[in-house]
This record gives structure tokens, sequence and C-alpha cells, in this order.
């Protein structure tokens, strides 16, 4: 969140490392917390308001083993968001280019599906 | 706002959702009690229940998604009898792997194993599970069987490891579950074992534990109990906010300390290795030859390949030719068999790290796809990097972010220790490298376990084992394969027995262990302990080794202990189970460095060096060292090396099928 200028600092401590390993699309996200009940780490409660998506409390236990993402009934409601260590790049071999995913310019996609 | 911090940078708290039941108690009756709901324990529960057993599952996260196997598989391993394609004999492939590590590893379950994967697979695929190329996507490729259309890895000829659709396992052995009627306790995490009498060594009715989410005590009463929760994670490392760390097991696992409590006995506990090859970024997104990734094509920074040799140092040319025996060879080793950092560098033969020395090659390395015939590129990335949730977050991330196989070559992330595919004699060797973390000495994982015998019993009347549980116990389909001959074995046993009477005293110590943190409100957390107990390990059980050293890590150990009696807190049920699962941890370091210090040699088998006792594996250390608790003293024990006799006279007589 933004602090202006003019408004009033609180302090807090330090977040958690990685802030946000999973990030939810209100626009896509139906509130059934299936998401939380899977939950390997056990991460995620129910947003106390009702049909929201959940909270994620402990974000620095996530495995990042995607089980929420494979059981949500809903497709692009949730997705992993990689930490920063995790810029692991390739090299595109017709130009030599180095890219990996996060980057500021990033490719076109790849389309193809999955086996 | 969809995060804590959030709602905490906007001055909102919230309240936790699930009711408070500190020390509140709840009993669940059974006859078979199975502790984990992994793949050992899904498939213990399904074999007890099929016998007629009402068997009461408990689980510390959601069986459906639950364990090392909850994100999936990709490879499934020993399918040897019964698979019409395999012409090898559950025995050859079996003594193959236990002589390629000269009797240090668990015949046992490596035989019955060999016996009953196949079927073990096809009666998953029963369930509702895919393992079967039905969409003819790979026809005619020389990985798949036209007939069956299974699809094969790693040794073409062969043919006794299956590339599976990994994701649809967990679901089905849960939904399997349910059909059977057993009754399911998620988020309950075991914490002690009950024994007749309160007492240590006696026989095992029934376990303890808490629920995650709301701190209720339960008490399981049962006739038999398997434990199949697994050895524990985090004992080097933590990975919270070092989310590189993320292949090993779910950071979930306190490990089966609560048996280590109750006066079973355990062996192996001394052999560590690193297993921390993805130490740095998503683990299917990051290079490397072996494993999913074998026989990816290795080149260096320049384009130039890095060959593969077989055992007789002679360069495999063709992508077609690694996976196939050598001329003279009958069959490859599966690739976890190998013991990565020790000796299986055939003779003459230069590592990598020479190679690189002598400018060779230039760093980094790169896995080139784009070199790979078309099926071979689309069965790694496509199918086994795909099918299990964490490789198809990869394949979803990647390929959004542009990433083509037919374009990219993937870097990896390790530079220099020799990556053995198979073992010396059998083998082949892959181009190689080396940790990101960049030094040798740091261990992530160990391979102990408990000791069991031909009935997967543990050295305890009415406690059996099964998968990452027992010592040395192998990958996915074994842990089904031991699971289901566990669950027969335990209900079998139920049948004959009655149930014992819990005692109070037992039950109150154990309260009074667990609770603890949640008396105080400030303190140390789990994870200021979870990290103190890692820099022990870290310092004083790395290598090499040394008896001096051990013996103040145990020291600081029992420190660690005192802080944690007396300054421990947790503030909601969840870090409650993490403590708990922390002081698991605790005692897997301590069984980790009793074991260590027992062994006054070193052992190339297990993994072990000590630099006051340099020698390899002398002929009178070639045996198992066990180890117990009795009356709070540890107990040393032995057992030779193929205590098991023979393999198939023992599973005939032992197997109940
Ligand atoms: C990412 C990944 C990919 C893998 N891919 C393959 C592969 O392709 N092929 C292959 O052969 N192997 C693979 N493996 C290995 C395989 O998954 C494991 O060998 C197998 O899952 C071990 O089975 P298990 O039942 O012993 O342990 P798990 O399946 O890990 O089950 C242990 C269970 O016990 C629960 N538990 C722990 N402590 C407690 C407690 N105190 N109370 C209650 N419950 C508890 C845990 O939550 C967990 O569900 C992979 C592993 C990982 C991590
Ligand atoms: S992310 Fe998916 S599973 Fe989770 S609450 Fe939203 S719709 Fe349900
Ligand atoms: S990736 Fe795993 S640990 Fe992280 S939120 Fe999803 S299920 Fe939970």
């Amino acid at each position: 969140m933004n602090t202006k200028r003019d408004e009033e600092v609180y302090v807090f401590p330090n977040a958690p490392t990685p802030t946000r390993p999973v990030i939810f699309d209100p626009d896509h996200c139906n509130g059934c917390n299936k998401c939380v009940s899977v939950c390997i780490m056990d991460i995620l409660l129910p947003n106390p308001e009702k049909g929201k998506p959940p909270l994620v409390v402990f974000p620095d236990e996530c495995w990042y083993d995607a089980c929420c993402e494979l059981h949500c009934p809903e497709s692009n409601a949730i997705r992993l968001n990689y930490p920063l260590m995790w810029k692991v790049p390739w090299k595109r071999k017709e130009t030599g280019d180095y890219h990996w995913v996060g980057e500021k310019n990033p490719l076109p996609p790849n389309p193809k599906p999955p086996v | 706002m969809d995060s804590l911090a959030e709602y905490a940078n906007a001055g909102v708290t919230v309240k936790w959702p699930y009711p408070i039941r500190y020390g509140e108690e709840k009993e669940v009756t059974g006859d078979v009690l199975v502790l984990g709901g992994g793949i050992a324990g899904c498939w213990a529960a399904i074999s007890a229940a099929k016998k007629g057993a009402n068997v009461v599952l408990v689980e510390r996260a959601a069986t459906i998604a639950s364990g090392s196997g909850g994100p999936g598989c990709d490879h499934w391993s020993l399918a040897i009898t019964g698979n019409p394609a395999c012409p090898l004999t559950a025995e050859e492939v079996s003594e193959a792997i236990i002589d390629s590590l000269e009797g240090h590893y668990n015949g046992i379950s490596t035989y019955l194993t060999a016996r009953e994967s196949y079927d073990t697979l096809l009666e998953l695929e029963k369930m509702g599970a895919k393992i079967r190329d039905t969409e003819d996507e790979f026809k005619g490729a020389a990985f798949r069987d036209e007939e069956t259309k299974l699809l094969y890895a790693y040794d073409y000829t062969n043919k006794f490891t299956v590339r599976v659709w990994g994701n649809t396992f967990k679901p089905a052995l849960y939904k399997e579950c349910k059909r059977l009627g057993v009754s399911i306790q998620d988020r309950v995490m075991a914490t002690g074992l009950l024994t007749e009498g309160g007492n240590e060594g006696n026989r095992v009715i029934g376990a303890m534990g808490v629920n995650v989410r709301t701190g209720e005590f339960m008490v399981f009463k049962a006739k038999a109990t398997v434990m199949c929760t697994a050895r524990s994670t985090r004992v080097w490392y933590s990975p919270t906010e070092e989310t590189g760390l993320y292949y090993l097991s779910p950071p979930t696992a306190g490990g089966s300390t609560m048996a280590w409590r109750a006066g079973a006995e355990f062996t192996m506990m001394e052999k560590t290795h690193q297993a921390g090859t993805m130490i740095v970024g998503p683990c299917h997104g990051a290079a490397h030859p072996g494993n999913t990734w074998f026989p990816a094509t290795m080149v260096d920074a320049k384009g130039k390949e890095i060959p593969y040799v077989d055992r007789d140092n002679n360069v495999l040319k063709t992508v077609g030719e690694r996976n196939r025996p050598s001329p003279g060879q009958k069959f490859m080793l599966p690739d976890h068999y190998r013991t990565d950092e020790y000796d299986f560098i055939p003779p003459g033969t230069m590592t990598i790290e020479e190679m690189v020395e002598k400018g060779e090659y230039t760093l980094p390395l790169f896995a080139d796809l784009t070199r790979m015939p078309e099926e071979e590129r689309r069965v790694i990335f496509g199918l086994m990097v795909g099918q299990e949730s964490k490789s198809r977050s990869t394949y979803k991330y990647y390929t959004e972010a542009g990433f083509d196989p037919e374009k990219d070559m993937l870097q990896g992330f390790q530079f220099i220790a020799p990556y053995a595919y198979g073992i010396t004699g059998v083998g082949r060797r892959s181009p190689t490298y080396a940790s990101a973390l960049g030094s040798r000495n740091v261990r992530t994982a160990y391979g102990g376990g408990l000791v069991v015998d031909w009935d997967l019993r543990t050295s305890l009347d009415g406690l059996y084992a099964a998968g990452w549980s027992i010592f040395s116990g192998g990958a996915h389909p074994e842990a089904a394969c031991t699971g289901k001959y566990a669950g027969r074995h335990a209900a079998e046993f139920a049948t004959g027995i009655s149930q014992g009477d819990v005692d109070r005293k037992q039950v109150e110590n154990e309260m009074r262990r667990i609770y603890g943190s949640t008396k105080r409100n400030e303190g140390i957390d789990w994870k200021e302990l979870n990290h103190g107990i890692n820099k022990v390990m870290q310092v004083y059980c790395g290598e090499p080794k040394g008896d001096e050293l051990m013996k103040l890590g145990l020291d600081l150990l029992e420190d660690l202990k005192w802080e944690t009696d007396t300054r421990s807190f947790s503030t909601d049920p969840h870090k409650l189970s993490r403590m708990i699962e922390t002081m698991e941890i605790l005692t897997t370091a301590e069984m980790i460095l009793h074991a260590s210090m027992a062994r006054k040699a070193s052992s190339k088998y297990l993994g072990f060096k000590r630099w006051d006792y340099p020698t390899m594996d002398p002929e009178e250390w070639r045996k198992f060292i066990t180890i117990k608790q009795e009356a709070g003293q540890v107990k040393l024990g032995e057992l030779p090396l193929r205590y098991w006799g023979d393999l198939a006279e023992n599973y005939e007589a032992h197997c109940l099928l």
C-alpha cells in the first residue's frame, strides 16, 4: 500500500519473505476455498468476507507445489508468483539472448499445451 | 486485499477462523491405524481396508494432495514382474541394485517392489489414474510399447520404468480410500505412539495427535499401526524464505521420531547426502541431465556438446544410445540408486570439473533440447515436465514467458559434481555439474529409517512401516508397494488381537510435551528453533565428520531442547504444529548424530566421511548399525548386511498373496 506524504505512518514488523507466493484474481476466483482445503502447507485461510479470495497468511512456508492451482475449479483464479531468486535463464539459440520468467521485456508466449 | 501483510499494513487484524480446542480430547478407534496419508499411507489404508479392516488414516495436511507424491510422479520404476514388455526378473534387478551398494540398501523393500510394482500401477489405473498414451501422442516412438501404449523411460531395451501422468495419482488414491470407507482424519498431526502400559518397547496400541487447525488433542486406538510419515525435512536447511530448496519433500514432515520415542529400532541414520540439486530454482526449470531430464543433450556456453559416456567410457553419440545398455551389459539401473558423489566415475575418466579447468568447456552449461529428436524433446518437456502439479506450473509459466524447447536452451545451475546415471557396471554416466551451494560438505537429506523384517514389521509389536519411514525407502513405486504390503500385514495382525488399554499417564505426558509452547506469547518461535538446529547440523554434522565435533553438536542440541522447554512459544494451532514438527526435527538431528558417532569408519555407500576414521568401508564396518532408545539412553546394535536372506524365498513365504 502506498503511503502518501501527508498520511500518518505506522510501524509494522517486516513482512515475511516472499510476501506473495500465490496471487488470486478476484474476477475469476469464486471464493470456494478449495485451495484452502488442499494446501500442502496450510498457508491459506478463508477470507473473512464470504465469496472473496482466500488470505495468504503464511507466505514464507509456501512449497510452490501448485496443488492449489491443480485443484482449483476455475481457470486463472490462482497463480504462483515466482520469487526473485527463481530467475533461471535460458538462451535462445538464434539470437544468443538470455531470457527468464518475469523479465522486463518478455518474449511472446509459446502457446503449445503440455501433452 | 488477500495477504495478511496487506491487512496488517492497513491496520486490520484477522481472527483465527477455526475454534481453539487445546487440550480437549477426542477418541477414534479402528482396527488398523495408518499414520501419514502420503503415497505409502494411502496404499496401506487401501490394502488393509480391502482385507476387511476398519481403517483410520491420519494426515497432517489434506490426503488428496499431501506428501511428496501430492504434486505427482513422472516416472514409475521397477515395473518388472508381470510386465510383458520387460524381459528381466525381479531377482536380477534387485540383486544388481543391492550389489551396486554392496548391501548397504534395503533388499526387502526393493525386491517386493520389483515383484509388485507393475501390478500396482495397473491397480492405480483402475482407480482412475492415467498411465497410458491412449491419445497416441507418441505413436512409433522408441520408448513406446505399441501394444500397451505404455511409455517407457531410461532403458528402452528392458522397459521397466514407465512415464506417467502423475498428477492424477493422489486424487485417485484419495477417491479409492473414500470408496472403501477409510476414516480419513485430515489436518491431524500424529505426535506420539501409544504403547501397552505406556512403556517404551511394548506393543503399539495406537497413537496421539493434534488437530493443526484447532489444536484439539486426538487419541487413536488401534490393534495395528502403520508408520507412513516419511522422513524429516528441514534438518540442515529450512525452506522458509529459501524457497529454492523446494525440490525436497514437502517441508511438513517431522519424520518417524514418535517411533523412536516408543523404543523402535532405526538404521542407516548416518547416511546423508546432498539432495539439493535444485537448490536455486524451480526444479524442472533448471537444466540437468538426470531423472526427469535424462537423456537431455548437454552443451557448454559455446555450444560444445558434453558427451554421455557408458561404464567403459565409450562416448554415446546418439540420443538413442543413451537409452540402451552397452554391449555386454544386460540392463541399466534406475536412476535413484546412484550415489552421486562417490566413486562412480569410470577409471581414467576426467570429471567435468577437470575438463573445465583444462579449458575444454566454458561455463555455464545448458540442456539443449533443440538437438534432440522431436518425440524425445516432447516427452521430457511436455509430458514429464507438464504432468506433476509442480512441473505443470513450470511448463505453464515458462511457456507463457516464451520458452520454447525447439528454440531455447535451459541453463544448468550445477557445474561440477559428477552425476552418475546408474552405477558402475550397469550404469551410464551423464554430463555433469555441481551444486550451486558451491560447497559439497553441506548435506540436505538423510537415508535412514525404521528397521523392518519380511512382514514390514518394525522392532515393536503392532507397528509396521512403509515408504520413506523405512530405512532406505525408495521412490514412489516403493512407497506404494511397501504401503500395500504393510497394510496387508497390519490387517492380518489386527484380526488376531484385541485393543490395548490406553495408559492415562502416557496421554497426560504427551499433552504436557506438545502444548508447552502455547503457554507463552514470546520467546523463540519455530523458525528460530529450526534455524538453530540447521546451524548445528551444518557445522557439526556436515562433512567430514569427527567425534569431537559431533559430541559438541549433541551438546548444542541438548541446549536447544532446554531453550524449547523454557522459551518456545506459538500463538495459534498452525504455529503449534510447526513447533511440534520442529521438535521432531531436533530429535531426528540427534538420531543422526548418535548413529554417525557410532560408525567409526568412513563409507562411500553411506555418503559418510570421517576425518578421524578416514578408511573407506573397512571389512569390520561392513554392517548396519542400529540405534534405539531405552530408558532415555541410546542403545547401539548391529545387523549384518543382507540380513534379509534369500529374496524370492522370503518374499514367497511372507507376501500374503
Ligand atoms: C517434487 C517431487 C517429485 C517426485 N517425483 C517422483 C517420480 O517421478 N517418481 C518417483 O518414483 N518418485 C518421485 N518422487 C519421490 C516420491 O514422491 C516419494 O518417494 C514418495 O512420495 C514417498 O512416499 P511416502 O509415503 O513415504 O512419503 P509422502 O508421500 O511424502 O507421505 C508422507 C505423508 O505423511 C504426512 N505426515 C508427515 N508427518 C505426519 C504426522 N506426524 N502426522 C500425520 N501425517 C504426517 C505428510 O503430510 C505426507 O502426506 C518425487 C518427490 C518429489 C518431492
Ligand atoms: S482460487 Fe480457486 S480454489 Fe481457491 S477459492 Fe478461488 S476459485 Fe476456489
Ligand atoms: S503452492 Fe502449495 S504451499 Fe503454496 S499455496 Fe499452493 S498448495 Fe499451498
